[in-house]
């Protein structure tokens, strides 16, 4: 019994009157935890009751603590029938079961009701009262900190960063049990609600448990989301990097130890290595991914119809069920990629051992995922350590074999959640690696079905077997699958890890999309061992040989497999400059993987970098910049014929290649349009609805100074012969330039000129040019002998040599620029604006169009999607036109497709303002652009000795505040006058605690704010404690629409008592923001004929306790010393 | 290609004043947009009709939801569903409680129910305030007066309390809801020229003087009526009307103090009791304030009139109310 869980229900107020006759309420209260119920008195006839109940108690064990919500309701007493129930309150209690977050829960709750929405609050306090637990066998893991935040959270320094873990819980939706054809909708949806509240503190309990297992102590980059897979069940499932974490005031107190290993380290590699340039090689274009994409998910899923991602393929192949969508081919970067896959699918096609899965539908797809597979296979026995200094070609492709299999056997996966990362930890970048499998999810329940399925293989059966006694396993394996391919898609790049990491589903009726993707990358390894120093002997013992080989019996990654070849990547990481070494590439140059074109650094002139690189992760830090970021979008429409599951499987798998082929061309075109050269934070996001799937990719472009000038679009005409024609070439010509040309203005993008000869790169051939026809009757065979030299060319080539061509160039040049005074990305900070004012406002906003075309066309549906998109960001910024000027930060676009002709964008975002005053100057001066992050963290500086001595790490902003804090809380009892005075300088710190207590605890006082970003950050602010997960459902459904304004009336008020509720539980837990929050679902049905809807809702974030900057500035600027004494204070705060 | 479903929903709630106006004005959403059109935004801000209609409807949902606490405005302060800055929350209660004083002077002394209502059509064409937000001013008038009709101590601190007002319009509104319970007719002809102002000013100094309030903080009686013992004391007051004698001697006692100090002394004794006299007269208002001076201490003097002090009292209020009457 190791726990006792502490509540009291202090008041209501603005309770709903529940008695007609006398407008009143005669409340109580009910507290349920587990199977143990507590009630609090009648509090009669009042709409504001006091009941100031008792201290109820709960004993339970810190299993049952992880797992259940603690459920408040509120009813209203009625002696001749049934009390009725007001609504309720659930309040995860998991922040309260580790030390450093909150100690306490207090303040008021909305009271919330599914049908009728918030009615009221209450005020409760909740407690934790943890017992020790020795036990080495629970089957708890209270302690493991969990943070949504994808970068290691402020005032926290990494001491090893173990890796991804994950897991799943899968039970039957209540919405699809018999038992709800007999109760209310209320009953049904706060079922659903509890069981998902239950649901996922059972996962965030496991996932602990496999964090505590590889010795972690926190899960960062944490993202838990729903699967409603209606008949078949509900899917929980979650994701995250695992870590081990040091709250940084205690730092100094352990720093001497790490210093010297890491020290060692660092030097050890590097003599051991003479020859650091083996893994030096170029960066990948993106459509680089999608070459990779073959799926050996195919092989093992039970239908046929899953399928990969490839866009690789080039869709002249394909015989394209639709009547080939043709595409403009966009130059070379496309098609290098293209090629070479073409190639090896071929080569590959007589020796591949994998069978396609329908013999009889051999569509590129097919092909590719056979081909792709060996591909991976060539690729790693091609020698990827032939760089450039191409030493040890042999010794080391056996070596990455070696642990191509190994890797393959084991079963983690070396991915990372995290899209930032502490300086020096990325290496390389080789790009952008996805996969996507399609998957029927009727047949879960349905073992019947088993044996009908005609095409199934017999792997396919054998999977199956397993799914009646472990559902989750089922899922597991889905998942495996795609994770697999990632793995081998990064390897095929020369990378061992995935960065950036992140999955999604997609379901309509039966089927489901899963889609994963990431950014491969060369990792330095220093970071992930970092945590012998933790005083592991034995782990340090059994390194020395190999050093890098870390235990996998702890479930750490393996990321260098070997010590030569991790040494002589220290060896790189030292010698490459921080400003651009991200961007060289990871691969082989005389053996890529795809032909790309490569020129020397532009920065270092060192190594080699590709034209264009695509990524999943936020800028780097230290990344060299020109100008300004924006927002790039891909929008797309394809028709899909209504059919049922393993019809409909195939034919999405058969789209599937064509849109990311067409998503990434967009992508291209957008980004040179703009005259960058880099994309990151990159999201493709495919829906399936069911008759079209939609594909929406966010990113946003950048020009990296490491990379060549892109070159600008060329239009080329088919038939040149025409002379209107011509002058209408020349015409949609000269408006492309003249958009480059804008945009580059725009954007600011000047970059130094480099005389040609030091670049010593390839030289274009501008004059050169192929041209791709399209056609449909090529076979994949013929495709590969096109001419795919463009490697040399400059400029895109845009074929224009039918209408839709021409539509897609138009609609190239459809994108608004922002008005000016806005910015936008959808990463966490804007490239090119350093100077942030703490201004902000975050916002969701949702649209649903109906797609009204009679008939509709892939091109007006095209064109719809658009409209639709550019329309919801103008309005956008005409809503948040009083900012101005600001930046619209991780914007982040969800496009759902809930019914026929219906489509459904929600946003999310925040608006930071910035002072254009400072931004100017600081454009001057690109390089500094590290000084973004610091406006968030002024102490990034002022850390530098610490970093100096050991471990870039520990420039992890900051710690001394909260200590501060916490030392001046308890001189709360300082009138405020002598606050004023007296305590501005001794510690201006105590003064901002105060002021930030000191509001919510008045009661009578108006609300204490609460903000709340998607970012991880507050600008000019400092975040000094966390205080806890915060992960809500909610569900909301009404009878009477029209009654409540309709559905964008409904939706409003639903959204809003959502931000209230997150609002609510931050401020209990004595926090004042919300960062990395997200609203990871937001399903909407309605049926206007019966006047209902409903409304599901899941959002997640991390609450946070942040002190304004203007608060800490007097603090005296000598970090080390602060640091000491606070280190000292660290083990009082509890 | 049209949205059915179209929100925003802002961590912090956004206000638009200029939307905030016409949505108070009464405006639907069609002619906000039309206004906002006009208003030139539309080239101000490059944008175009659909986004001025889609960001007019979620300032509209926003209010009508805000609406319901606007009600109460101490609600608006402790609500938890909309984040909005203190000082955007006064101004929306500010905004919301303000009325236009053409219709709070047509309102003025009438009963407060659902006939008056009814009448409000009329009123609208004569005020040209939109009917809609005759509605509204009429409600928050009747939400006002009922909340504040059975609480003790000063009126106006009691709407400022319950209302969240800035002084002043607290005042106002005390005002009406004085007028409304003591039923003064301000509809007569004669009183036409007289603006809601003067009345208001009125209304405050009778309640300064008059009411329970004004002798015994602690009283039990709410302000907003006058105390009945009051009224009954003013009957004995009567005398001073309808005793020939004292009348006179009243009249004498004043026009002997006044000698020489008004310029229009010849028609002194014709304006005992009337204001439009006076004007007519043109008199200065420092004239009729001394003749009130006066008039007010006179029956001092007066035998056999024992009702000085209540005499005083009476005239306080009424002094101060023909002066504030007595103007241009």
């Amino acid at each position: 019994m190791p726990g006792k869980l502490k509540v009291k229900i202090v008041a209501g107020r603005h309770l709903p009157v529940m008695d007609r006759a006398s407008d009143l309420t005669d409340a109580f209260v009910e507290v349920k935890f587990g199977n143990t119920t507590f009630k609090t008195d009648v509090y009669p006839k009042s709409l504001n009751p006091q009941w100031n109940s008792e201290w109820f108690k709960f004993e339970v064990d810190d299993e049952e603590l992880q797992d259940e919500p603690l459920q408040i309701t509120v009813l209203d007493h009625d002696t001749y029938s049934a009390n009725d129930a007001i609504g309720k309150v659930y309040i995860d209690i998991d922040p309260l079961l580790y030390s450093e977050a909150a100690t306490v829960i207090s303040g008021w709750f909305p009271i919330y009701d599914t049908i009728h929405g918030i009615r009221g609050e209450i005020n409760v306090v909740v407690k934790v009262d943890l017992f020790n637990d020795l036990n080495r066998f629970r089957q708890s893991s209270c302690g493991v900190k969990f943070f949504c935040t994808t970068s290691i959270p402020k005032c926290y320094r990494a001491v090893v960063i173990h890796g991804f873990v994950e897991e799943l819980v899968v039970n039957e939706d209540p919405e699809y049990q018999w038992i709800d054809r007999i109760r209310t909708p209320r009953a049904s949806n706060e079922a659903r609600q509890r069981l998902i509240s239950l649901m996922s503190g059972e996962l965030q309990r496991k996932i602990g448990l496999k964090v505590l297992e590889m010795r972690g102590n926190a899960v960062v980059g944490y993202l838990q989301c729903f699967d409603l897979e209606g008949e078949s069940g509900l899917v929980v499932r979650a994701i995250g990097t695992a870590c081990t974490l040091d709250k940084l005031s205690n730092t100094s107190a352990f720093l001497p130890a790490c210093n010297s290993p890491s020290k060692e380290m660092k030097e050890i590699p590097f003599n051991e290595d003479p020859n650091p340039n083996t893994y030096s090689s170029g960066p990948s274009t993106p459509l680089k991914n999608q070459t990779y994409s073959f799926s050996p998910s195919k092989s093992y899923s039970r239908q046929s119809s899953s399928s990969d991602t490839d866009l690789s393929l080039t869709p002249k192949t394909a015989p394209s069920p639709q009547g080939p969508r043709i595409f403009l081919f966009p130059s070379s970067p496309t098609l290098s990629c293209d090629s070479p896959h073409l190639k090896k699918s071929c080569l590959l096609l007589s020796g591949s051992s994998i069978k396609p899965l329908h013999s009889s539908h051999v569509s590129p797809v097919v092909l590719r995922k056979s081909v792709s597979f060996t591909e991976e296979l060539l690729l790693a026995a091609s020698g990827m350590g032939s760089g450039s200094a191409g030493k040890e070609g042999g010794p080391f492709k056996t070596l990455l074999r070696q642990q191509t299999q190994s890797a393959l056997e084991q079963r983690e996966f070396p991915f990372f959640t995290l899209t930032t990362f502490p300086p020096g930890f990325l290496v390389h970048v080789g790009g952008v690696v996805s996969a996507r499998s399609v998957k029927l999810l009727d047949r879960i329940h349905n073992p019947a079905f088993v044996g009908i399925m005609g095409n199934t293989r017999s792997y396919k059966l054998l999977d199956w077997n397993s799914f009646n006694s472990d559902e989750p396993e089922t899922r597991d394996a889905w998942w495996a699958e795609i994770r697999q391919e990632i793995k081998s898609h990064a390897k095929a790049l020369g990378c061992h890890a995935v960065v950036g990491y992140s999955e999604s589903t997609s379901i309509c009726e039966e089927v489901c999309i899963l889609s994963a993707s990431g950014t491969a990358a060369v990792l330095n390894p220093r970071f992930l061992q970092d945590g012998t120093m933790e005083g592991c002997l034995e782990q340090r013992l059994s390194w020395q040989p190999g050093f890098f080989s870390i235990g996998s019996e702890k479930g750490e990654v393996d990321f260098f497999p070997q010590s030569q070849d991790s040494s002589s990547l220290l060896g790189i990481e030292e010698a490459s400059p921080p400003g651009c070494g991200f961007c060289h590439i990871p691969y082989d140059e005389l053996n890529m993987p795809f032909p790309a074109h490569l020129t020397y650094c532009y920065n270092c002139r060192k190594q080699k970098v590709p034209d264009v690189l695509f990524t999943t992760i936020d800028l780097p830090v230290e990344a060299i910049v020109v100008g300004k970021g924006c927002l790039i979008q891909a929008r797309l429409c394809r028709l899909k014929k209504k059919a049922q599951a393993e019809a409909n499987a195939t034919s999405i798998s058969n789209l599937l290649p064509f849109m990311e082929y067409e998503v990434h061309t967009q992508l291209m075109n957008k980004l040179k349009l703009r005259g960058m050269n880099a994309l990151f934070g990159l999201r493709i996001q495919i829906t399936v609805g069911e008759n079209m799937l939609m594909g929406l990719a966010s990113a946003t472009g950048v020009y990296l100074a490491a990379l060549p000038t892109p070159g600008g679009i060329q239009i080329a005409g088919k038939t040149p012969n025409d002379g209107t024609y011509e002058q209408h070439i020349s015409h949609m010509q000269k408006k492309i330039n003249d958009t480059i040309a804008k945009n580059k203005e725009l954007y600011e993008i000047n970059p130094p000129e480099l005389p040609e000869e030091i670049i010593g790169s390839p030289i274009p051939e501008p004059r050169q040019r192929s041209r791709l026809l399209r056609s449909q009757s090529e076979s994949s065979d013929e495709v590969t002998e096109l001419d795919l030299s463009h490697g040399k060319k400059d400029a895109f080539v845009l074929e224009i040599d039918d209408t839709d061509a021409m539509e897609d160039v138009h609609s190239l040049l459809t994108d608004v620029p922002p008005p000016s005074g806005f910015y936008s990305c959808n990463t966490e900070i804007m490239p090119g604006i350093n100077n942030w004012t703490p201004e902000i406002q975050m916002f969701t906003a949702v649209r649903v169009s109906r797609l009204s075309n009679i008939n509709p066309t892939n091109q007006t549906l095209n064109k719809n999607f658009n409209d639709l998109c550019e329309n919801l960001l103008k309005s956008l910024y005409f809503k948040l036109r009083s900012m101005v000027p600001c930046c619209l930060c991780h914007v982040n676009f969800t496009v759902a497709l809930p019914e026929d002709e219906l489509v459904q964008i929600a946003v999310t975002a925040v608006a930071i303002t910035y002072d254009k005053n400072q931004a100017l100057q600081a454009n001057k001066a690109p390089t500094e652009k590290s000084q973004q992050r610091a406006s968030t963290d002024n102490e990034e500086q002022l850390q530098f000795p610490l970093e100096l001595c050991s471990d870039p790490l520990s420039s992890q902003p900051f710690s001394p505040a909260k200590e501060v804090l916490e030392g001046a809380s308890s001189h709360t009892g300082i009138p405020a006058a002598q606050r004023a005075t007296s305590l501005e300088k001794a510690s201006p710190l105590a003064e901002g605690y105060l002021r930030h207590r000191s509001v919510p605890s008045g009661t009578n006082s108006t609300v204490s704010v609460v903000k709340m970003t998607p970012l991880s950050f507050l600008p000019g602010a400092k975040i000094t404690k966390y205080l806890g997960i915060i992960n809500m459902f909610f569900i909301r459904e009404t009878t009477s629409l029209r009654e409540e304004g309709g559905v964008s009336g409904f939706l409003h008020a639903f959204i809003a008592e959502v931000f209230a509720m997150v609002r609510a539980h931050v401020a209990a837990l004595g926090g004042n923001a919300v960062v990395s929050y997200i609203m990871k679902q937001c399903v909407f049905m309605e049926n206007p004929n019966k006047n209902q809807a409903q409304c599901l809702i899941n959002v997640s974030g991390d609450a946070v306790v942040f002190v304004r900057e203007s608060e800490l500035e007097v603090l005296p600027p000598q970090p080390a010393a602060a640091a000491q004494p606070t280190g000292a204070a660290g083990d009082v705060t509890t | 290609m049209s949205s059915d479903l179209d929100v925003f929903v802002g961590n912090t709630t956004l206000i638009d004043e200029e939307v905030y106006r016409l949505w108070l004005d009464g405006h639907s959403v069609a002619e906000a947009v039309a206004r906002r059109l006009r208003g030139g935004l539309l080239e101000r801000e490059a944008t175009s009709v659909a986004v001025l209609q889609s960001d007019t409807r979620d300032h509209y949902r926003t209010f009508q939801m805000l609406e319901r606490l606007l009600h109460a405005p101490p609600r608006l302060l402790q609500q938890l569903l909309f984040q909005i800055p203190p000082e955007r929350q006064a101004l929306l209660v500010q905004r919301y409680y303000a009325f236009d004083e053409a219709l709070a002077r047509e309102l003025l002394g009438k009963k407060l129910s659902k006939g008056t209502k009814k009448e409000l059509d009329e009123v609208s064409a004569r005020t040209g305030v939109g009917i809609r937000s005759c509605r509204r001013q009429f409600d928050n008038f009747k939400r006002v007066f009922k909340a504040v009709e059975e609480l003790r101590g000063p009126l106006a601190e009691n709407i400022q309390q319950l209302f969240l007002l800035p002084p002043s319009l607290a005042r106002d509104y005390a005002a009406i809801v004085f007028f409304a319970n003591s039923r003064f007719e301000t509809g007569k002809r004669r009183l036409q020229f007289l603006s809601f102002g003067d009345f208001a000013a009125c209304a405050q100094s009778m309640m300064a003087h008059w009411s329970q309030g004004a002798l015994a903080p602690e009283a039990a009686e709410p302000d907003g009526d006058l105390p009945k013992s009051f009224l009954q004391d003013l009957k004995e007051l009567k005398v001073l009307v309808t005793d020939k004698d004292l009348l006179d001697q009243h009249k004498s006692l004043v026009c002997s103090a006044l000698r020489g100090k008004i310029s229009v002394y010849n028609e002194l004794e014709a304006n005992f009791k009337v204001i439009e006299p006076c004007r007519s007269d043109k008199w200065s208002p420092g004239d009729l304030r001394l003749f009130l001076q006066h008039y007010t201490a006179a029956p001092r003097n007066l035998p056999g009139f024992r009702h000085q002090a209540l005499w005083e009292r009476y005239m306080a209020a009424i002094s101060a109310c023909l002066l504030r009457m007595f103007h241009d």
